[in-house]
């Protein structure tokens, strides 16, 4: 009875906003409206007090998160769809199992921070404010794509998120330079500078530290430690896999990746941190990827499918919000259901898109080489054949 | 249109007509491609030299390229090992090796990636000896990276710095156009005294294949090798792109009846001269392509050269058939390699000068 009756609610109701009907469930079906969870203390070093070990969820919260991990997980998967049908070429990183850590990073800062990482992106550009369809036309390179169809899947932008890096450890004193811009604009910003466990071990990351700790900059070390560089383990590449620990001068806390509201508490007690002008400060997120290093990887080379499977069952990071929601009466598994469906429905629009888009035309070879440059022509095969190179 | 470039290269490579070099005198030969040729080549040095090793990004499990195969296996892990993701520390680390007088191997993943590592070279490595009036060198160190474009690369697989460490006193530059010759040029280099980059066009790991000799041989370095004598055109190009003007020299012949001269320089730094302006003194015209852009490609060197040795023997303005000079693209990638038809076109236009 209950199920027809949400049934009929979303169906008179579907193509005005979602909120009307959620208001009759929870009118008849006498939910709560936020609930108080128990998180996983962080490990902390060099700090005194860290984030709490309480947190309130509300059920608009909590259905958003949902959602958007679902979005990305869909959207991960619907990619790994395209690049077998080579619809999408080249290098695909996979980001499925890490939407915990996008989603409570997000949660954590403001949409005037800034936010910078590696070549796992995709999962970051949708939270920072790209939608799905600008996403899977870039990475089918067309020109709908956010970077106009030029950079594919490692170089996607938007607004106060500086993508997408394709150089292992490079973005590591971008984003300590993203901070100091912050902290000289005085409008309280941080940077998040994220990195993976394979990174932790480039020189570059330890200049970075050096200069942010030095010069006090609000820069959040985030290393997304997924247990894998590539196809190394973390113990086979670190001298030292307490990645927390390795700003050494700097403060740091180990929190668990797969749980959202984890990363939310702790992205804003670090992002309080940072903006309370005490300095940069690093945060580990323990975290796993399901899918290999990228598509060429097929991941199971150097861990188990078992290990693989033992990660999704138990500590899924879609599961866990589920499963804490449903118990805590926040929602309904329906509801969860009906999210599911808009959001494989947003996906399959958006493939459609990205595959029957055209691609950027020719002319655009030469654009963009540099700014502010009457247009001239870029040389290249042959004397006879020239591209103009618009700024 | 990619594919297509890599079907014709296969075609002409098992057509066995790559090589000049006799395999007579080497021994028993095995059907190889370019990453078997170069374990057959790593296998032969660490067998010989007891102090050589192995070591980069993921080698110990035979490397993403498969070059590495068994070797670890065969020699220890103490010979053959993986570092930790640091190019840097990886060249800085192969110069101490070999300043020691050990023979260090280095892999970079990637030619892309080298440059973290470019100041140990051109700082380090490569002014070693000159800086301390030949008290200590480097020269056993030898680096090996994966280059050129790949058909979907885009920015960060598909770079051929060459170019850039042309422009170093001090080291060597060399690239290969096919198993035979890469497992020579190979051994050359580990052996040589001085420090060598080695550049391994990844499009051929798989896609050439040729009888190798088993046993170690080298070819020698800085000597090009006239592939196909001519008397009309001089074409000069390395790695890859080899073999797509050896199609465009057959295409000259047969469309235009014009007999063309492949050049396979082979060693970029220190180049060979010689060979390149007697057969522009022959030929009086010279076409030199590469994927590199334009603009500071080692085709201007050549080109400032021969013009320097042979002005009054040029009968055409010297033409590059180079890549574009924006970063190697991701989707347009068909349209910014110096393919067939616009190395051919430009012939067409230097033959009707």
């Amino acid at each position: 009875m209950k199920k027809m009756l949400a049934a009929a609610v979303s169906r008179v109701l579907s193509g005005v906003a979602q909120k009307p009907a959620s208001r009759v469930l929870v009118a008849s079906c006498n939910y709560s409206n936020d609930a108080t969870f128990e998180i996983k203390k962080c490990d902390l070093y060099r700090l005194e007090e860290g984030p709490p070990v309480t947190t309130v969820l509300t059920r608009e919260d909590g259905l958003k998160y949902y959602r958007m991990m679902q979005t990305i997980r869909r959207m991960e998967l619907k990619a790994d769809q395209l690049y077998k049908q080579k619809f999408i070429r080249g290098f695909c990183h996979l980001c499925d199992g890490q939407e915990a850590c996008c989603v409570g990073l997000e949660a954590g800062i403001n949409p005037t921070d800034h936010v910078i990482t590696s070549y796992r992106a995709h999962g970051l550009c949708y939270t920072r404010g790209l939608s799905v369809r600008a996403i899977l036309a870039e990475l089918t390179g067309r020109r709908g794509g956010c970077a106009k169809g030029k950079g594919g899947s490692m170089h996607m932008y938007a607004k106060n998120f500086y993508g997408g890096n394709g150089i292992v450890g490079a973005q590591g004193p971008l984003g300590a330079g993203v901070a100091l811009a912050c902290k000289y604009k005085g409008k309280k910003e941080v940077c998040l500078t994220l990195y993976g466990d394979g990174a932790a071990n480039q020189g570059q990351i330890f200049e970075a530290y050096n200069m942010a700790a030095l010069w006090k900059l609000p820069c959040v070390f985030v290393c997304e430690n997924n247990l894998y560089g590539m196809g190394t383990s973390a113990e086979r590449a670190a001298a030292s896999t307490d990645y927390y620990k390795r700003g050494h001068f700097i403060p740091g806390l180990r929190v668990d990746g797969m749980d959202v509201l984890c990363v939310r508490e702790a992205t804003r007690f670090a992002a309080d941190y940072c903006r309370s002008e005490k300095g940069p400060i690093v945060m580990e997120l323990q975290t796993y990827r399901y899918h290999g290093h990228s598509m060429s990887d097929p991941g199971v080379s150097y861990r188990t499918r078992q290990e693989i499977q033992n990660v999704r069952s138990k500590s899924d990071p879609i599961m866990l919000l589920k499963d804490r929601m449903v118990n805590s009466k926040l929602a309904t598994v329906e509801e969860f259901k009906e999210i599911d469906v808009e959001v494989r429905k947003e996906i399959n629009d958006a493939a459609h898109f990205a595959t029957t888009d055209p691609e950027p035309p020719l002319e655009e070879l030469g654009h963009h080489i540099y700014w502010d440059n009457p247009p001239f022509e870029v040389r290249g095969a042959s004397q006879w054949i020239k591209f103009k190179s618009l700024s | 249109m990619m594919d297509d470039v890599i079907n014709q290269s296969v075609l002409w490579i098992q057509a066995g007509l790559g090589t000049k070099m006799g395999l007579q005198d080497k021994g028993q030969t095995q059907k190889m491609n370019l990453f078997q040729a170069v374990t057959s080549a790593l296998d032969n040095s660490l067998a010989k030299d007891p102090t050589a090793v192995i070591f980069g990004e993921d080698v110990a499990f035979g490397g993403v390229f498969r070059c590495t195969v068994g070797l670890r296996d065969k020699y220890g892990k103490d010979r053959v090992f993986n570092t930790p993701l640091c190019e840097q520390g990886i060249v800085g680390f192969g110069i101490g090796i070999a300043v020691t007088g050990a023979t260090a191997i280095a892999e970079i993943q990637f030619a892309d990636y080298i440059f973290p590592a470019f100041d140990q070279i051109v700082n380090e490595a490569a002014k070693y000896r000159y800086r301390s009036g030949d008290l200590f060198n480097c020269g056993s160190l030898t680096i090996r990276a994966p280059w050129g474009c790949v058909g979907h690369g885009a920015l960060y697989h598909s770079q051929s710095p060459e170019a850039f460490f042309a422009h170093c006193p001090g080291i060597k530059v060399v690239v290969p156009r096919s198993p035979f010759q890469a497992k020579g040029l190979l051994l050359s280099c580990i052996e040589d005294k001085n420090p060598c980059i080695f550049f391994e066009p990844k499009i051929l790991y798989r896609a050439a294949v040729e009888q190798v000799p088993v046993e170690p041989y080298s070819i020698p370095l800085s000597q090009a090798e006239v592939i196909q004598e001519g008397s009309d055109v001089t074409l000069v190009a390395w790695g890859t792109q080899v073999h797509v003007i050896r199609e465009v020299a057959s295409m000259a012949q047969e469309k235009l009846g014009v007999s063309c001269e492949v050049i396979d320089l082979r060693t970029i730094l220190p180049w060979d001269m010689d060979t390149v302006c007697k057969s522009v003194i022959k030929t009086g015209r010279l076409l030199i392509s590469h994927e590199a852009p334009l603009t500071g490609g080692f085709a201007s060197e050549i080109s400032s050269t021969v013009q320097e040795e042979c002005f009054l023997n040029l009968e055409a303005p010297i033409s590059r058939v180079c890549g574009y000079d924006t970063p190697f693209p991701h989707i347009f990638e068909p349209f910014y390699i110096p393919d067939k038809w616009k190395c051919y076109d430009a012939l067409r236009k230097m033959i009707n000068y």
